[in-house]
């Protein structure tokens, strides 16, 4: 038998290491069900990662080519399923640029209201996710609390709790109700408080400061080159936000900040969506007032334009007049008469700039519709948050990019 | 449990009761479900509400979501299979132990809703068996439950074939009711 | 506004810019393919372009072999959008590759975010990216065949991994043929297979 006090190298004591490949995803509950990452790790640390995106690639692209300019919105809302309307506004701006012409001022604000309602519900979601995959449960049901809320109030105006399609090429379906603003008003001191509570569960948590301050870090060039939008622009202290940057509806008139962090980690995108939260409820408020300076029976006062070529007629006008008839079978069966050209409209969707490249050639089809998922962009950049980290830093990472299939994959 | 007479006994009466063991069986898996969100889409948004505080899923014993396949008796499939997705969702379901049940939830699982592409797959029963089919897209979180109830039902009748879950009708009334809760929570 | 990169571009490299316009406010070049990637570079790199940004990196078919008459040796599109945070202004350079076998160099020295965009117009369009550095498709799967955004692609020509189940029909098959009505879906005569 060997001694047992060998005199060994220090070298020698090293356990043999090799690297180990794992997969994570597609069905991982951390990789929201449609990611699959190829990691290459030693011990726990992330030597190399492969991003697989597709899983829930459904040929938007492909369906928008196939029907009439309006029959997108549908898909649209079910890009970024966290914020439909924020997608059905996009769009329509989008094609709204494409014919050149502007929805009336109510119709714009209407836009800016319920969009921002949208935005508060994602940046919710997306919060309370990061929190609940750090084994913080509660924020997150706090969360949802608050979203069922938001889901109330679009519920009442759209009809929809979560796929809206309300937005049309020129305006909105509907009127404002009657109950919206009895609904919204008395709610955003609530959503604020509860976002406040949340915060107050989390932010003082050294568990959660720890596992996401300096993790996932995303530099200013890095993220530029990258394409990075949004928030996750935003947290490396780049204020691009397309509201503030390129105005579209009536944010020029609103007064809100554009919050950006400082280091770009997962805390800072954190931080970066709760203040926009408020920031949101800021432009609401606002909007709300502006809604109500509105004279009635002015120009100013529809939600869309009043060209037949563009927008449905009345039903009632449909039901009992031959005009009303035809140019409703018109607007369906053959879709609006959009001018050739091409364009690319974008918006500030909830996770960045939501870009529609859309091409016509003339006639009631898009002949192209591509759409610049804002999170495909994020999440490429996330090869470089993850690598060289640890396994665990993976999880709250990826929840900060707020990745959502239906946008990445489309 | 149909076949069971009940009378509730009272303080020092004693009893017993006669059924088919299948069916006792049965009954104490009805409420014991434990769940695996296959959740991809869309749907996975209505997936959470029905789990949150206001629609509360675990009122009907299925709270408990387990994410690995073994453990879980109910599979639940949550928004769109795609073309690429489907290996993995039948992997799934083939890990999970008997018995084990599926519920499509929206239309997209059901049909392949109106993604009638090359991508997607036109309903997971193409794919795996299914029990329960919930329309909508996505599903309200009250057809959820709908939907869940139909296959506590169904568990407890021992019965396979695939069912859709119905349109129910609000019962009379509702419409005041729902008026009334409005009013309430305007008032200061 | 942004005309100033249209006009920088021109002057720097005069005849290979093929094309210049300006619709609705979007300021789009059209660049020789050989040119590509340096007037990518010159719009990132010129003080006065300043475009660090990547915004966005697609292709477009602008024609159908089976209807249309357009010349296919520009068939596809490639574009990338460029934007510039301090200056605020943003500018499309475009390149038109021939319907066989497009090729273009890759972006990805100039615009490491064009990786994945490029993979995925190689996916949907089949444009190959000479030196791109993992081309491999990343929206559908190593096993399919063909690419889906062509306009020759039928759009519900699916390529299934796992064979179909027995015993199940196709539900919206039945459902479309009994609509006996158009749903106005272009081109539908040969869609439906």
């Amino acid at each position: 038998m060997e001694p047992v006090d060998l005199e060994f190298e220090e070298a020698d004591l090293e356990l043999p290491s090799e690297p180990m490949t794992l997969l994570m995803g597609p069905s991982h509950p951390a990789m929201h069900g449609t990611i699959r990452m190829i990691l290459k790790l030693d011990g726990e640390t992330v030597q190399e990662v492969d991003i697989q995106p597709g899983y829930l690639h459904r040929g938007f692209e492909k369906m928008s080519e196939r029907g009439t300019w309006s029959q997108v919105f549908p898909y649209t809302d079910r890009l970024n399923y966290v914020s439909p309307l924020l997608n059905n506004v996009g769009y329509a701006l989008a094609v709204e640029k494409l014919l050149g012409i502007t929805v009336p001022r109510k119709g714009q604000l209407f836009r800016v209201i319920l969009g921002e309602l949208s935005r508060i519900s994602d940046h919710l979601t997306c919060n309370g996710a990061i929190a609940m995959e750090l084994g913080a449960f509660t924020p997150f049901l706090w969360y949802l609390k608050a979203r069922e809320w938001v889901y109330e109030a679009c519920e009442e105006q759209t009809g929809a709790r979560l796929t809206h399609s309300f937005f049309r090429i020129g305006g909105a379906a509907a009127q404002p109700t009657a109950k919206l603003e009895n609904l919204i008003v008395p709610m955003l001191p609530k959503l604020l408080e509860v976002v406040a509570e949340g915060e107050s569960l989390l932010l003082k948590n050294r568990i959660f400061l720890d596992r996401t301050q300096g993790v996932g870090i995303l530099t200013k060039a890095h993220a530029q080159q990258m394409g990075a939008s949004g928030p996750v622009l935003r947290s490396t202290g780049i204020d691009y936000d397309v509201r503030k940057d390129k105005p579209y509806l009536t944010y020029a008139e609103c007064d809100f900040d554009v919050p950006v962090g400082e280091d770009g980690d997962t805390y800072d995108r954190f931080m970066v969506r709760a203040e926009e939260i408020r920031q949101s409820v800021r432009i609401i408020e606002q909007s709300l007032a502006m809604l109500k300076k509105i004279a009635p029976g002015s120009p100013d006062d529809a939600v869309s334009v009043s060209d037949p070529r563009i927008v449905l007629p009345p039903k009632k006008d449909v039901y009992t007049t031959i005009e009303g008839t035809i140019a409703h079978f018109k607007l369906i069966m053959e879709g609006i008469d959009v001018p050739a050209g091409e364009v690319y409209g974008y918006t500030e969707a909830g996770n960045g700039e939501l870009g529609f490249m859309l091409v016509s050639r003339g006639g009631g089809n898009p002949w192209r519709a591509r759409v610049r998922g804002p999170c495909f962009f994020s999440l490429q950049a996330a090869h470089d948050m993850i690598r060289g980290k640890m396994l665990a830093d993976i999880i709250p990472t990826f929840g900060s990019i707020n990745m959502i299939g239906g946008e990445c994959d489309r | 449990m149909a076949e069971l007479e009940t009378r509730v006994l009272g303080g020092g009466e004693s009893g017993f009761a006669t059924t088919k063991f299948e069916l006792l069986l049965a009954w104490a898996r009805k409420y014991s479900l434990f769940q695996y969100p296959f959740a991809t889409a869309c749907c996975g948004m209505e997936f959470f509400s029905a789990a949150s505080p206001r629609y509360d899923i675990a009122r009907f014993g299925a709270e408990a979501p387990r994410f690995s396949p073994r453990q879980s008796d109910v599979l639940w499939v949550v928004g769109t299979i795609s073309q690429r997705q489907a290996p993995v969702l039948r992997r799934v379901y083939e890990q999970m132990t008997e018995p084990k049940w599926v519920i499509a939830f929206g239309t997209c699982a059901s049909c392949g809703g109106f993604y009638d592409n090359y991508a997607t797959v036109p309903g997971i029963d193409k794919i795996i068996p299914v029990d329960v089919f919930i329309p909508g897209c996505p599903p309200r979180p009250e057809a959820v439950l709908d939907g869940l109830m139909l296959l506590q039902d169904k568990i407890a009748r021992c019965d396979r074939t695939p069912e859709t879950v119905k349109n129910t009708q609000l019962p009379a009334g509702a419409e005041e009711t729902l008026e009334k809760l409005y009013q309430l929570r305007m008032k200061p | 506004m942004s005309k100033l990169i249209l006009e920088r571009l021109q002057a720097a490299f005069g005849d290979d810019i093929v094309e210049v316009s300006s619709f609705r406010g979007d300021d789009v070049a059209v660049v020789k393919p050989s040119r590509w990637v340096d007037a990518c570079k010159f719009v990132r790199d010129d003080p006065r372009c300043d475009c660090g940004h990547f915004t966005d990196l697609s292709a477009i078919d602008r024609c159908d072999p089976r209807t249309d008459e357009l010349d296919m040796a520009d068939r596809f599109e490639v574009y990338v959008i460029a934007y510039s945070i301090a200056k605020k202004h943003r500018v499309r350079l475009k390149v038109r590759l021939p319907g066989d076998e497009p090729r273009i160099a890759t972006l990805v020295g100039v615009w490491a975010g064009a990786n994945w965009m490029e993979r995925e117009v190689y996916d949907m369009f089949g444009v190959r990216f000479e030196g791109h550095p993992d081309e491999r498709r990343i929206l559908t799967y190593p096993e399919f065949k063909g690419h889906p955004l062509r306009k020759d692609y039928p759009a519900n020509l699916a390529q299934p991994l796992l064979e179909y189940r027995e015993g199940t029909f196709n539900k919206l098959g039945p459902f479309l043929q009994d609509e006996g009505m158009p749903l106005n879906r272009s081109p539908r005569s040969d869609d439906r297979n």
